[in-house]
């Protein structure tokens, strides 16, 4: 029977308190300025991608997000390209609705029932009108999903689903509008609550068990009314319901459904059943149980060590120059060239994939790739060492303030990777009064800048997380 | 490395030089105009006495017509050429070569800048359509990597390296206060020196030389025409210039300490000139400080002070005017500011003019 294979999160580095924006108590999560939807999915698709079981080839690639950083041109592609899926995979964008994510899940348990092995990724950078709900309310972050049918063992099988489509408005956004509008509360809890029990009570039909046999249950939506009046004709108890992640990381639009399942899988043992229900334009609902397998199949990231690790005091108009909603000063430099295409399709393997060589002849290992060696001179004779995993430690390293960014100054430091290798290259979630020679990084896939509508991805280095 | 050079197989006869700074009533070809005319009249020859022109130039202009439509000059080889800041030297080299190789008898090495109509601060570059994977970090952000480097590695505090980074900046701009033709002509007070605005690392804006426009220009002959010209031609003993393989940025053992193009470079030209102890035999010295540090770290490649001494050398005046060994005594980038394809024509400029007075 098909399932989740593996899993990832990624919950970025940087949090905004709610008093800051006189809202509330807790804090959201923010991604930083050098990082999108397509970027965050990388993230989380590495910790998916890591350590996959025998028999597991992704073949199939599917990005869902309501903030993709390109409208036209294919957002899975760059998440195949930078975790070095083969070219011939299918990919696809799905979007539209913040529902998108879990119902990308759905999707590709559908495809692994028929053969494939899936990644989806669903990531969401969620920008709200200032001072409005959806700013402080919302938050960034990334969940993927390896799903597999016959031949992979999964960590958790898909054993039962129901799902409702409605023609409601209730959240919107047209090309154009810088933000989101949403319905009143009121009556999208009228609409959606008898939706929600009917599709999750069918849910379960098709699974065969009853409410109380669910050891968490995920609800997720665009309006947390909905569920007030759902617990108790579903039969389900409030200690049933999981963390929804509201004061940590606030709700991650199409990817939050994924990041609380994930959290599930965190803390699961194997026979538990886990439902997520997720309301936005309709209901998709999804029933898994917990494998053997669970243990294994753990990622290197916990949800919980994304959300301890961070930084919690950025500030409220900081924030606002990251997601472009506050104009601010440019610095006196010319502005970022848009890179180029045919430069960036012969540099893929670097660009996105972090790929390295190393000599055939003297073992040293080139960052970029070179055709001749810089150690032997040794021409066209090397081999390809993959770099994305690298741990590496500053070896010096300076701030740049003159540079431009968006957040400066620019920490460029002189990195070197324990399994051989130098480069000078730019460290991110990092605190500049913080910076040390032999400091131990990791890398991370950023979005350096934007030009011409252009988004210049590259890595950079980061202190472990 | 075995070039066999050109030693005292050509001469440098006259020399122009514009003031350096913010000109914002003359253009690239106002100052090239000024430049040239000014080397006419220092060598006492007209335009048609000159065979070729090599214009150093980064970013003020492409191809010779930069040179040959300010100047009118009439149908003559001009070649535009480009090396990074080692421009305004590689004009002169490659014009010194021409002459050598016997195929000119006189010509002409120009530099020019024009920096400050961008508006932008510090240098910009105009790379090549790229793959958008550059660092991206800046000159003085690259260069601000040799000082902690340099401190870590002979065990000097930063408390010290910061009063030897300011002991530089203190230094070039004492010594362009006496200059008519820098950029910036007072002395600079150590305390403002170090309090400075941070630009990159542990560098302050006084680390950093200016952005200025300006050009200079050379007039160089066959050695055994050059007293036709001038009573104190000014005979040139060596050129050296090497391109590395830039591999301290991918390579674990380079340890930000040292220039190894300027180590080969320095040797080269030292073989030409028959110099065996470059602390004792050269006299003086003009040397390429875009940065503060970069000055320290030159001190110790040219061979001026042992590994790790250049420090202490700075600190005990060695390189002051009045030192054993003075170093930029025309104020330097720090004063002059730093027009790229100039520089390196303005730094023959100043050997020029006291070489040449010394022969007066």
């Amino acid at each position: 029977m098909s399932g989740i294979v593996r899993y990832g999160s990624y919950v970025p580095f940087n949090r905004i308190q709610r008093s800051a924006i006189g809202a509330g108590r807790g804090e959201r999560a923010a991604a930083s300025y050098d990082e999108d939807s397509a970027s965050m999915a990388v993230e989380a698709s590495r910790e998916a991608l890591r350590e996959l079981p025998e028999g597991a080839a992704v073949d199939t690639v599917a990005f869902a997000s309501t903030s993709a950083p390109y409208s036209e041109k294919l957002n899975a592609a760059t998440l195949q390209a930078a975790t070095n899926l083969p070219k011939s995979v299918t990919a696809l964008d799905l979007g539209g609705s913040t529902r998108s994510g879990l119902s990308a899940l759905l999707a590709g348990i559908d495809m692994a029932s028929a053969g494939r092995t899936v990644l989806v990724a669903a990531s969401d950078v969620v920008v709200g009108a200032p001072s409005g709900p959806r700013e402080s309310g919302g938050g960034d972050a990334a969940a993927a999903f390896v799903l597999g049918g016959n031949g992979t063992e999964p960590i958790a099988r898909l054993v039962g689903r129901a799902s409702c489509t409605e023609e409601v408005l209730d959240v919107w956004k047209s090309p154009g509008m810088p933000f989101a509008k949403q319905w009143e509360e009121r009556f999208g809890a009228d609409v959606y609550t008898p939706l929600l029990v009917e599709t999750f009570g069918r849910a379960l039909a098709d699974a065969g068990v009853s409410a109380s046999d669910l050891s968490k249950v995920v609800l997720d939506g665009t309006n947390a009314r909905v569920f007030r009046g759902f617990l108790r004709p579903a039969g389900i108890a409030p200690e049933q319901i999981l963390d929804g992640l509201a004061g940590t990381v606030g709700r991650a639009g199409s990817a939050h459904a994924g990041l609380v399942l994930a959290s599930a899988l965190d803390g699961a043992s194997a026979g538990d059943r886990i439902a997520v229900a997720v309301v936005a334009d309709g209901v998709d609902v999804a029933v898994f149980e917990v494998t053997d397998a669970i243990d294994a199949g753990r990622p290197k990231h916990s949800v919980a060590s994304w959300v301890e690790s961070k930084r919690n005091d950025l500030a409220y108009t900081t924030y606002l120059k990251w997601r472009e909603v506050l104009p601010f000063e440019p610095p006196r430099r010319p502005d970022p060239d848009r890179p180029a295409a045919p430069p960036m399709q012969r540099a893929e393997r670097w660009k996105f994939g972090f790929l390295g060589s190393r000599c055939n002849r003297c073992g040293n290992t080139n960052l970029p790739p070179q055709r001749v060696c810089v150690v032997c001179q040794a021409v066209d004779d090397s081999t390809v060492e993959p770099y994305a995993d690298g741990e590496c430690r500053i070896s010096t390293y300076t701030l740049d303030r003159l540079a431009y960014s968006l957040q400066p100054p620019v920490i460029g430091a002189v990195v070197d990777f324990d399994k051989g290798g130098r480069m000078l290259c730019q460290l991110t979630d990092v605190d500049p009064d913080n910076v040390g020679i032999g400091d131990e990084l990791e890398m991370t896939f950023r979005r350096l800048y934007t030009a011409g509508g252009v988004h210049n991805y590259f890595w950079k280095a980061r202190p472990k997380r | 490395m075995a070039s066999k050079g050109i030693c005292d197989r050509v001469a440098i006869v006259g020399m122009g030089c514009t003031k350096f700074g913010e000109h914002w009533n003359r253009s690239a070809s106002d100052l090239l105009v000024d430049a040239v005319q000014e080397a006419y009249g220092s060598a006492g020859i007209e335009p048609d006495n000159v065979d070729a022109y090599w214009l150093g130039t980064t970013g003020s202009g492409i191809s010779g017509l930069t040179l040959s439509e300010p100047l009118k000059i009439q149908y003559k080889p001009v070649t535009r050429l480009e090396n990074m800041c080692a421009t305004g030297s590689e004009a002169i080299r490659n014009a010194a070569y021409a002459v050598a190789s016997g195929a000119y008898d006189l010509v002409m090495a120009v530099g020019v800048e024009k920096l400050k109509d961008s508006g932008f601060s510090g240098l910009t570059g105009s790379a090549p359509p790229g793959d958008g994977t550059e660092s991206g970090m800046t000159a003085p952000a690259n260069f601000s990597l040799l000082a902690p480097a340099y401190a870590e590695k002979y065990g000097v505090d930063l408390e010290t390296m910061r009063d030897v980074l300011t002991k530089i900046a203190y230094k070039n701009h004492y010594n362009g206060a006496r200059n008519e033709k820098a950029q910036f002509q007072r002395e600079v007070p150590v305390e403002k020196i170090n309090a400075s605005p941070k630009v990159a690392g542990m560098l302050g804006i006084m680390d950093c030389s200016g952005v200025s426009d300006g050009s200079a220009a050379a007039v160089i002959c066959r050695a055994e025409d050059a007293h036709k010209y001038n009573d104190n031609p000014i005979f040139i003993k060596a050129l050296s210039f090497v391109a590395g393989p830039s591999e301290g940025a991918k390579r674990q053992d380079y340890d930000f300490t040292t220039f190894p193009e300027v180590v080969e470079s320095a040797r080269d030209a030292y073989v030409q000139a028959g110099i065996e102890d470059p602390r004792e035999q050269i006299s003086m010295a003009e040397v390429h400080d875009c940065f503060t540090p970069t000055e320290l770290v030159l001190m110790e490649d040219l061979g001026f002070s042992p590994r790790g001494q250049a420090w202490k050398d700075t600190m005990d005046g060695r390189f002051d005017l009045d030192g054993d060994q003075p170093v930029n005594p025309d104020g330097g980038l720090k004063s002059f500011g730093h027009p790229i394809g100039a520089s390196g024509l303005r730094m023959m400029h100043e050997m020029w003019l006291q070489l040449w007075r010394r022969g007066r």
